[in-house]
């Protein structure tokens, strides 16, 4: 069992165009039975906060590519992706570097 | 390699990380905090550290940019070139014997015309621009779109390059530079380079041109605008238009450059970038310009040298370092922006990139390297007579002059094969001399009852000058972006006039061809 948990949410590059032009956002995801992983969150962002064209953001199970990720300022990659398991005030970048966003 | 999957518990910088940390593969003491390349995990400071040697050593390897010389630095305000921008600065605060030693400036082109964004909008990201410039205390450019048909013809014409400094003078003018800053130091700054009462000028400069763009912007914006939207609604496909923004902007730049005196324009590509940009441009049928598109130097417009200092970073490495040193860059919605992956050959190739670099990390790489070891075939400047023909729009050796037994003859003919069904339709390209002088060859033909039926040499040798078409100089892609347009007369006009010119001159070539000696002859007979 998970508690709620808050997390700082921020997208940059081009990429906060697919959430109401926002940077920042302070969200708290929803106690459930499992723990949150990224994979989980990704799907939570899909459901919750995309507001158009969500397949410029995810793809398949993960963020499309060209989209980074930092997971409290580091490299999601050292951090094992999708598996990460999300702590409480976890701080978590989206960061697109595709050409136009 | 590294020390993959030790476990510890650190308490060396930063909060602790409760999965796997991995360290750094050059001090093997700090986490690692990103990996580049293929798994090469760094930490903080040694990305820091690699990063701006980086750019440093792009400059030094290359050695084109000549102590006291002015460069331009092409700002979008995205990621890729407000690193260029941190990295110049940072070059250039050092202590003596590892600064960069040339003169930057900023020129920034605003495109919101071309774009759909409205004037608001505009006035808005040019606001967030300007304290980021401002505080790099370099003069400033801010350029809008629309000044495109405002511009000479001259921007067309390549400028037989400054005469080529041979490989040893770069030290020699390097210990010159210094010897003359040691000796003026105390005295009058020489070519502006030291002291901080160079650099309150520069300020000085920037703050002028400041206070001239709102008063000059709107009246530009208000009187092109219209121009500037036709054009673009003329051009049918995205990828057309991509590639018709690109080659304006790049214009207006090197006009820029010409005017204030800058010798060399940095651009922001990135590897990432560049390998896109590779790829879509054999796709365009850009092959032949392939080395100067994507190298590191691009010596096309002659006297201004563009180069692409950042072609060495990955967009990965940029973005990151971006965020973390704090390296502010502004989003500037483009034409390309929330598009389909199909929407244009250049966004294809983008998703097509980035999805296998996904999967296999060393494609761009790979990709690059390859641009790396390009060549032009026929350098540009091989005999002082007669400089080779330059395509109109890209300003690139034309491509299109090859033997018969070529692709490009084969295109030729099939384009010209299926196009039967319609007879002696008049070339679409006769359209823009016809807009000029007011006078349609079709249109007037109708008029006059039997110009295509009657009288077939009308077309090619009455009133207007049509002979050479527009598509005779340019080259295969630009001839390709052209097709896709509804109205070519809605070019700006120093392309229309300078393509008339041409024509002018090619034809008076033609005319007295019979009366010149053949260079070659010529040749052959002295030697």
């Amino acid at each position: 069992m998970a508690a709620p948990i808050a997390l700082h949410l921020e997208f940059g590059g081009g990429a906060e165009l697919l959430f109401g032009g926002v940077k920042d956002h302070q969200v708290t995801l929803p106690s459930q039975s499992q723990p949150w992983d990224m994979k989980r969150l990704l799907v939570w962002i899909r459901a919750n906060m995309l507001k158009e064209r969500p397949e410029l953001f995810v793809q398949g199970h993960t963020v499309r590519p060209g989209i980074l990720v930092l997971i409290n300022d580091a490299d999601w990659e050292l951090m094992g992706e999708l598996t990460y398991e999300l702590q409480d005030q976890d701080n978590v970048v989206f960061i697109s570097t595709l050409h136009g966003g | 390699m590294c020390q993959v999957d030790e476990e510890y518990n650190d308490q060396l910088e930063k909060r602790t990380v409760p999965t796997v940390s991995q360290r750094c593969v050059k001090c093997k003491e700090g986490i690692a905090v990103l990996i580049i390349r293929a798994g090469d995990a760094f930490c903080r400071g040694c990305f820091k550290e690699y990063f701006v040697h980086k750019f440093r050593a792009m400059l030094g390897k290359n050695r084109v940019i000549f102590p006291g010389e002015k460069v331009l630095l092409a700002m979008s305000g995205g990621a890729a070139s407000s690193s260029m921008m941190s990295q110049v600065q940072e070059g250039l605060s050092r202590d003596a014997p590892k600064k960069l030693r040339f003169i930057p400036g900023i020129i920034y082109i605003d495109e919101g015309g071309a774009c759909g964004q409205s004037l608001e909008e505009r006035e808005r990201v040019i606001a967030q621009l300007e304290p980021i410039f401002r505080a790099t205390g370099y003069p400033f450019h801010i350029v809008h779109l629309e000044q495109i048909f405002d511009l000479p013809s001259s921007v067309l014409e390549a400028v037989s390059s400054a005469p080529e400094r041979p490989e040893g003078s770069y030290k020699a003018a390097v210990d010159q530079f210094l010897h003359n800053s040691k000796v003026k130091n105390s005295c009058l700054p020489r070519e502006g380079n030291q002291g901080p009462t160079v650099c309150d000028a520069q300020v000085q400069i920037s703050c002028l041109a400041i206070k001239d763009t709102p008063n000059g912007t709107p009246a530009l914006v208000v009187r092109h605008g219209q121009d500037l939207e036709r054009l673009f609604a003329s051009v049918n496909t995205l990828t057309a238009k991509e590639d018709m923004l690109q080659t304006l902007r790049q214009h207006l730049i090197v006009h820029t450059a010409r005017t204030k005196g800058y010798s060399k324009v940095m651009m922001g590509d990135s590897c990432s970038r560049l390998a896109v940009k590779l790829l879509s441009n054999i796709s365009l049928g850009r092959g032949a310009s392939l080395a100067t598109d994507t190298g590191f130097s691009d010596p096309r417009y002659g006297d201004v040298v563009i180069l692409r200092p950042m072609r060495d970073y990955s967009s990965k490495e940029i973005a990151f370092y971006n965020k973390m040193f704090r390296v502010s860059s502004v989003f500037i919605p483009g034409l390309d922006t929330k598009a389909l992956d199909k929407a244009s050959i250049q966004l294809l190739t983008e998703s097509f990139v980035t999805k296998l670099q996904a999967d296999f990390p060393s494609t761009v790489s790979t990709i690059y390297r390859t641009s790396e070891k390009l060549h032009t075939a026929c350098p540009a400047h091989d005999s002082d007579s007669e400089p080779t023909a330059k395509c109109l729009l890209c300003v690139c050796a034309l491509d299109t002059k090859v033997e018969e037994a070529s692709a490009f003859h084969a295109t030729l003919v099939s384009e010209k094969l299926s196009q039967k069904r319609v007879p002696e339709s008049p070339l679409v390209w006769s359209a823009v001399t016809a807009d000029v002088t007011g006078q349609c060859c079709s249109s007037g033909g109708e008029r006059e009852g039997g110009c295509g039926t009657g009288g077939g040499g009308c077309c090619t040798s009455s009133t207007t000058p049509v002979t050479p078409d527009m598509k005779s100089l340019l080259c295969y892609s630009c001839r390709l972006t052209i097709k896709d347009m509804t109205a070519v007369d809605s070019l700006p006009r120093y392309i229309v006039s300078e393509a008339e010119r041409r024509k002018r001159r090619y034809q008076m070539k033609q005319e007295i061809s019979e009366f010149l000696l053949d260079e070659e002859e010529d040749e052959e007979e002295t030697s």
